[in-house]
């Protein structure tokens, strides 16, 4: 049902990616978008002069593009979860991970651990970290939800001490305000080897979240239910749970924690396509990228030339969405 | 379209507390068979030990003489119903989503849902009376309507074997008397518990009496349920004639 509500977001992903670009202090139209991209693919047309080309090319494509991905792997992540947990307040940081990248960030910038590793991959390992403790902590039965969120909370608020020591023991550096910038999620970072990871992985990750969109329907009634309809309960969560931690870890690593995106979209996509995930996996992912690209946009001209951490804007406009959801969820309280 | 069911010996610990010890049953292919006991007395348990949601810990139930365990899950989501105690009800699927639920061991696994399917699905929500029902969301149902969509969802699912727990809880008399007329009808095995003692003995073909984990009688209505018996079991005074069906009726003494 409501099918038509994936090509619609498709076409409106596109353009939104295409008017995007356009935005910004540099003049520049639909057209000259599409001249720039075609030019570096080659095609016969004719190129923008150097420093337009620059601008689109090296510095806002990338960056849209970046936003795209973080908002879909985010929105993906966040359903799954939410299924998984059966908890509408999850997102793709229940697991630990962002608080995991913001020490394994700090760390690399700060204390200057890790022999010259980049922050990304600090990030990365911190959330890999964060995540193996989670497991640990959960114990045996990590597979059952309530073990495995407490364990999330636990481990989150053990990394965010563990953050705010580092920052604090150097408070004089000039890395804090960078730091303070990343941990709010920011994507001023964006490249295409950034640009090319994320796709990758939030790709496969799409992917096989999808392939798993049955078994996320059968779990709407818990494990009891999903075993009898066929589903290996544990394992099945497991996989997931490990799956989302690393398209999280991978997208934390390149933004910074942006909040709001994983809890709201998937809630807000329920209304269009119904809670069944072969439907609201896909749709949230395309939902996801619309709303991040615009809230980046936002959050790099509004001030301009001052830019916010777009994980602020989300926040200010993922909340009141996210009280309207709250309103219109059907049902009794 | 009917299997035999076994336990043997079936023992289930948990937290190195006995819940369930040496239980032992039969239902034969297409029997209704009905589970009493008093609260506690492990009838959920054991119906998950008997639909393989759980393992055992000592013991084996078999499905046409093959152990539970040697079978793959989704193999017996085609054979084994179950339905369970049902306390969701924040749920944002449909009835007919939930139905749907119960076509899935049939569909390969990157497949949606068929045209088949749908219209089974329908169908078993008219059968539940629940016509006019397929698009109200499961959090706006009420008890007994949730109950029927679950049971549809279990019908679908064509199952060789129907477990279920506490089925009649949240019915109002014409719901219970309907699915227990399709129960006994239907071709299908049943293992299903009940409180009502009277309903029991009306529309099963035997009972298995539980209590504190252990099998305290089994075999036919009028040889399980014995004024001595109930009286021992649940601790009420209770009157017992024989209904001219040969199935007792039981009054409870004030
Ligand atoms: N997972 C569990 N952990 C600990 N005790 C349990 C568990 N499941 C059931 N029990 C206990 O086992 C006994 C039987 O429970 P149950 O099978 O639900 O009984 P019934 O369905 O007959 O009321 C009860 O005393 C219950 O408290
Ligand atoms: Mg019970």
């Amino acid at each position: 049902m409501n099918r038509p509500v994936l090509p619609v977001a498709a076409g409106l992903l596109l353009v939104s990616v295409a008017a995007a670009v356009t935005v910004g202090s540099a003049d520049l139209s639909i057209g000259d978008v599409l001249r720039a991209v075609g030019t570096h693919l080659g095609l016969p047309v004719r190129p923008l002069p150097p420093l337009a080309d620059s601008i689109v090319w090296d510095l806002r494509l990338p960056r849209v593009l970046l936003a795209a991905l973080v908002g879909a792997g985010l929105a993906v992540c966040g359903a799954v979860l939410q299924a998984l947990t059966r908890n509408p307040l999850a997102d793709p940081y229940l697991l630990g991970v962002s608080a995991g990248a913001s020490t394994g960030a700090v760390a690399v910038l700060v204390l200057g651990i890790g022999g010259g590793i980049s922050l990304a991959t600090g990030a990365f390992l911190g959330s890999a970290l964060a995540f193996g403790a989670v497991l640990l902590l959960a114990g045996r039965r990590a597979a059952e939800p309530t073990r495995i969120v407490l364990a999330g909370v636990a481990v989150s608020q053990l990394f965010s001490a563990l953050t705010s020591l580092i920052v604090i023991s150097d408070a004089a550096s000039r890395d804090t305000r960078s730091v303070t910038f990343w941990l709010l999620g920011s994507l001023t970072a964006a490249s295409w080897p950034a640009v090319a990871l994320c796709a990758v992985v939030a790709g496969a990750g799409l992917v096989l979240c999808w392939a798993a969109a049955t078994a996320l329907d059968a779990f709407a009634f818990g494990t009891d239910v999903a075993r009898s309809l066929g589903f290996s309960a544990a394992r099945t969560r497991l996989v997931l749970f490990a799956l989302t931690a690393l398209v999280a870890a991978t997208l934390a690593a390149a933004s910074g924690a942006i909040g709001f995106v994983g809890l709201t979209v998937p809630h807000a996509v329920r209304f269009l396509t119904g809670a069944g995930h072969r439907v609201l996996l896909p749709a949230s992912a395309l939902a996801g990228a619309i709303f991040l690209i615009w809230a980046d946009t936002a959050a790099r001209t509004v001030f301009a030339p001052q830019e916010l951490p777009v994980g602020v804007l989300t926040a200010l406009l993922g909340v009141p969405v996210f009280a309207v959801v709250m309103r219109r969820r059907s049902g009794t309280p | 379209m009917s299997a035999r069911l076994d336990a043997a010996g079936v023992g289930w610990d948990v937290a190195g507390a006995r819940i369930l010890a040496s239980v032992a049953f039969a239902a034969a292919p297409g029997e209704t068979v009905g589970l009493l006991g008093p609260n506690g007395s492990g009838k959920s348990s054991l119906l998950r030990l008997l639909g393989g949601l759980a393992r055992p810990s000592a013991g084996q139930v078999s499905l046409d003489s093959v152990a539970l365990s040697a079978l793959p899950r989704r193999a017996l989501a085609r054979r084994i119903a179950v339905v369970t105690q049902q306390t969701a009800t924040d749920v944002e699927m449909t009835a007919l989503e939930v139905v749907l639920l119960g076509r899935i061991p049939y569909r390969p696994r990157l497949a949606g849902v068929a045209a088949t399917d749908l219209s089974m699905a329908r169908r078993a929500l008219a059968s539940a009376g629940l016509d006019g029902f397929a698009d109200r969301r499961w959090s706006t149902l009420s008890g007994g309507e949730r109950q029927r969509v679950d049971l549809a969802r279990a019908f679908v699912q064509e199952p060789d074997l129907l477990l279920l727990d506490e089925p009649t809880n949240h019915l109002d008399i014409r719901h219970q008397l309907d699915l227990l007329r399709t129960l006994a009808a239907s071709p299908t095995t049943v293992v299903v518990t009940l409180h009502d003692l009277n309903l029991a003995a009306d529309w099963c073909d035997r009972l298995v009496l539980l209590c504190g984990g252990r099998v305290v009688a089994a075999g036919t209505p009028a040889a399980v349920l014995t004024a001595e018996r109930i009286l021992e079991v649940y601790d009420v005074p209770v009157d017992i004639d024989a209904g001219p069906d040969g199935r007792p009726r039981i009054r409870y003494r004030r």
